[in-house]
């Protein structure tokens, strides 16, 4: 098990090289850099721009230097737990995504509660109750929920929110506290407005768990271990719980690897629609402004996050089901 | 079989069948079963897959949209770009049939715009008096028809010095129901063109990797890893940043299809792989293998068409997330920019609350994006069971 583990971890390595390299790729590609998008903002808002201060900033950023130094750089700076210097915010990248960190965490891991409350039950009696009215209406809102992206979602939802109670849902808290420090007001306010965007979120991944618990859990319940516990006398309820709802939760459990990054994350779209102050909007204007250390550094950090993921839900699938386990070390 | 038991101890019934005898009706089942026996892997499937009624309802609903996409320019009552700057956020008019209690065929009634000062809106009445008849096959708008030629055939026009704007208007008083059709041609074609791209993508790199191991599938097995690692929003954004503004519309279009087919074909390519490495250790592989031929014919000939009808399947299920992202994409601002007009374009009008709680009309592109991608799932679905023999 440790060889297995060790294995894994070793792999993630190139992995992790491959995709930095990758990454910066992409952040390097778009032609011009930065400052030169500043300085024609600058111009055009008709602001004399100060050469001599930008020169010094490219200087100290190493942008006059070739781009294998600066990769070497940057991917060096990120292994002490630099992450460079965001231009946009005038900020280190730490402190910038920090601030928004903890809003987007509290909201992804609320959608994931949400989503597993919801997807639970639901799944459960759409198999149980295979072709039955409940269960075609289920899997039809289920597909719909699936059909529906978020961001279009937030939109219909906005609309009838305005209709019917006259409000904006917009945003994660009331105008007054934003920037304010954490109190107990402020707190209240996010939870009144949390539970729209969670709902909005929630939906697809909702309707996608239900899907695969039900597919998953149809196959166990057709085995012939089910008809044994049932034709000795166990209660159906623990019959169902017991044995073939633990089997069929493998699905879940190698979802891991995408439920961690998309945590941080946070729903990028659907936060730009309803204007949440989570890292994912954020995240897209760097992208669009070529903040570059601030783009790179969080799509690593992305990255590096579902690599992490994946070897958590395999380590965990391997200690769980000893056929992965088993199988998994004899054949590779 | 429903006969109550008989007494015990009471001798058994001795069952005779009342059928006439047939002492050929074995072999006129076997005539029967050759035809299921003979049958090509796409007719069991197609047989299998007529079955799932709502599969069939959204392949025949497909077709006629693809169908439909071919001739947009003649569908839409008014050229794309055609604005009418008197009906500027002009509400969708009703479609009436009945005029005083007469029949007298589909008609819109003529609109009068006033501005309400007090809001600065425009406010759109009914003239009840002005009965504006809808033309078919008339001549409106001209177009140049797939940029071909020159033509101005519709399928239905508004009355003459009418106006018909079954979908209301935008901001520069464009008729929102021929933007939709022609932002369907660019939304399909979009995926269908992207998807055709990850297949051809997913088939090579993934088959090499299978049937070759070794070095090559252990790269491609890294680089899969990679591009599955980064989430893929920010990958598309990022990639779809690097298209130089200077771009056309159409480049920019080849360009977003790219990038949304070189990042999907990793899943492809994975279940090519793994498929593959099950199935070279056949014997028919070896067999062909002696005969001399090369791993290239093997793959195409004796590989791939094991797995394909599966491959359809799979590939028909990532259609709606190709079309969505590209969705997503343009209504970032990132994607296709106008005059190419995608449904993604279309949405991004709608932005913000207060113009969807002024026009919400602007909303209904959302209607066609999610009948489409209910469609390709219900398809993709009925095919995938269809392909799958041990169902």
């Amino acid at each position: 098990m440790i060889r297995y583990i060790l294995g894994r971890i070793a792999v993630m390595v190139p992995t992790l090289l491959l995709i930095s390299m990758l990454v910066f790729v992409i952040i390097e590609l778009p032609p011009g850099d930065y400052f030169e998008s500043y300085i024609s903002e600058l111009r055009a808002m008709g602001e004399a721009t100060d050469m001599a201060e930008i020169e010094e900033l490219r200087e100290r950023y190493g942008f006059d230097k070739p781009p294998v130094l600066r990769y070497v750089h940057w991917v060096g700076g990120m292994l002490v737990g630099d992450f460079g210097y965001s231009f946009e915010y005038r900020l280190p990248v730490s402190d910038v995504v920090g601030d928004r960190l903890w809003l987007t965490v509290l909201v992804s891991f609320v959608t994931i509660i949400f989503t597993w409350l919801i997807a639970f039950p639901i799944g459960i009696y759409s198999a149980t109750h295979q072709y039955s009215w409940g269960d075609y209406g289920l899997t039809f809102a289920g597909l719909i929920g699936i059909a529906v992206p978020n961001f279009m979602l937030a939109l219909v939802v906005m609309y009838f929110a305005n209709i019917w109670f006259g409000v904006s849902i917009g945003g994660l808290m009331d105008r007054e506290y934003m920037g304010a420090a954490m109190s107990w007001e402020k707190f209240r306010s996010i939870l009144s407005h949390i539970w729209i965007p969670v709902i909005i979120i929630g939906t697809a991944g909702t309707a996608g768990m239900v899907r695969r618990l039900r597919a998953n859990l149809l196959d166990e319940l057709n085995k012939q271990y089910v008809v044994t516990a049932r034709s000795k006398g166990l209660h159906p309820m623990r019959v169902l719980l017991k044995y073939p709802l633990r089997m069929s939760l493998n699905f879940f459990i190698s979802d891991i690897g995408s439920i961690l990054p998309s945590i941080i994350s946070g729903a990028e779209v659907t936060a730009i629609v309803l204007s949440l102050e989570t890292t994912g909007p954020m995240l897209i204007k760097a992208l669009q402004t070529q903040d570059m250390y601030l783009a790179g550094s969080f799509l690593m950090f992305l990255a590096f996050l579902t690599v992490v993921g994946v070897l958590v839900s395999d380590i965990a699938l391997a200690i769980l089901d000893p056929r992965i386990r088993l199988g998994g070390g004899s054949r590779k | 079989m429903k006969t109550p038991l008989p007494e015990p101890g009471a001798p058994l019934g001795h069952y005779v069948s009342d059928a006439p005898f047939d002492p050929y009706a074995a072999e006129r089942k076997v005539e029967e079963l050759k035809v299921i026996a003979q049958a090509s892997q796409f007719q069991l499937m197609w047989w299998q897959f007529r079955r799932h009624r709502m599969a069939l309802a959204s392949g025949i609903f497909l077709i006629a949209v693809y169908l439909m996409i071919a001739i947009s320019e003649f569908l839409s009552p008014y050229n794309l770009h055609t604005r009418n700057i008197d009906f500027i956020y002009s509400p969708p008019q009703t479609l009436r049939f009945m005029h005083e209690g007469s029949f007298v065929g589909p008609f819109v009634y003529g609109q009068t715009m006033r501005l309400d000062m007090d809001t600065l809106q425009r406010v759109y009445t009914d003239d009840r008096t002005d009965v504006q008849k809808l033309r078919f096959f008339c001549r409106g708008d001209s177009y140049r028809f797939w940029g071909l030629f020159q033509s101005d055939v519709h399928l239905v026009c508004p009355a003459k010095d009418g106006e018909f704007f079954f979908l209301g208007t935008d901001r520069l008083g464009r008729d929102m129901l021929s933007r939709i059709l022609y932002g369907a041609r660019i939304s399909l074609t979009i995926g269908a063109l992207g998807v055709m791209m990850s297949f051809v993508l997913g088939i090579v790199i993934g088959g090499l990797a299978g049937y070759h191991g070794g070095i090559f599938d252990l790269i491609v097995q890294r680089v899969i890893e990679v591009l599955q690692s980064i989430p893929s929003i920010p990958l598309w954004m990022a990639l779809a940043a690097i298209i130089p503004v200077t771009w056309s519309p159409i480049l920019v279009y080849v360009g977003i299809t790219i990038i949304l087919g070189m990042l999907d074909w990793t899943g492809l390519a994975r279940a090519v792989r793994s498929k593959l490495l099950a199935l070279r250790e056949e014997d028919y592989v070896l067999a062909a293998q002696v005969m001399g031929a090369g791993s290239a014919r093997i793959i195409r000939r004796h590989l791939v068409p094991g797995f394909m009808s599966h491959l359809i399947a799979s590939a028909t299920l990532t259609i709606p997330g190709m079309i969505l992202g590209e969705t997503a994409l343009s209504f970032l601002g990132l994607g296709l920019r106008p005059p190419i007009t995608s449904w993604g374009i279309l949405l991004t009008e709608a932005r913000s609350i207060n113009i969807i709680a002024l026009y919400p009309w602007l909303l209904f592109p959302v209607v066609p994006v999610v009948l489409v991608i209910l469609a390709f799932n219900f398809l993709g679905d009925g095919l995938r069971d269809a392909a799958d023999p041990y169902k």
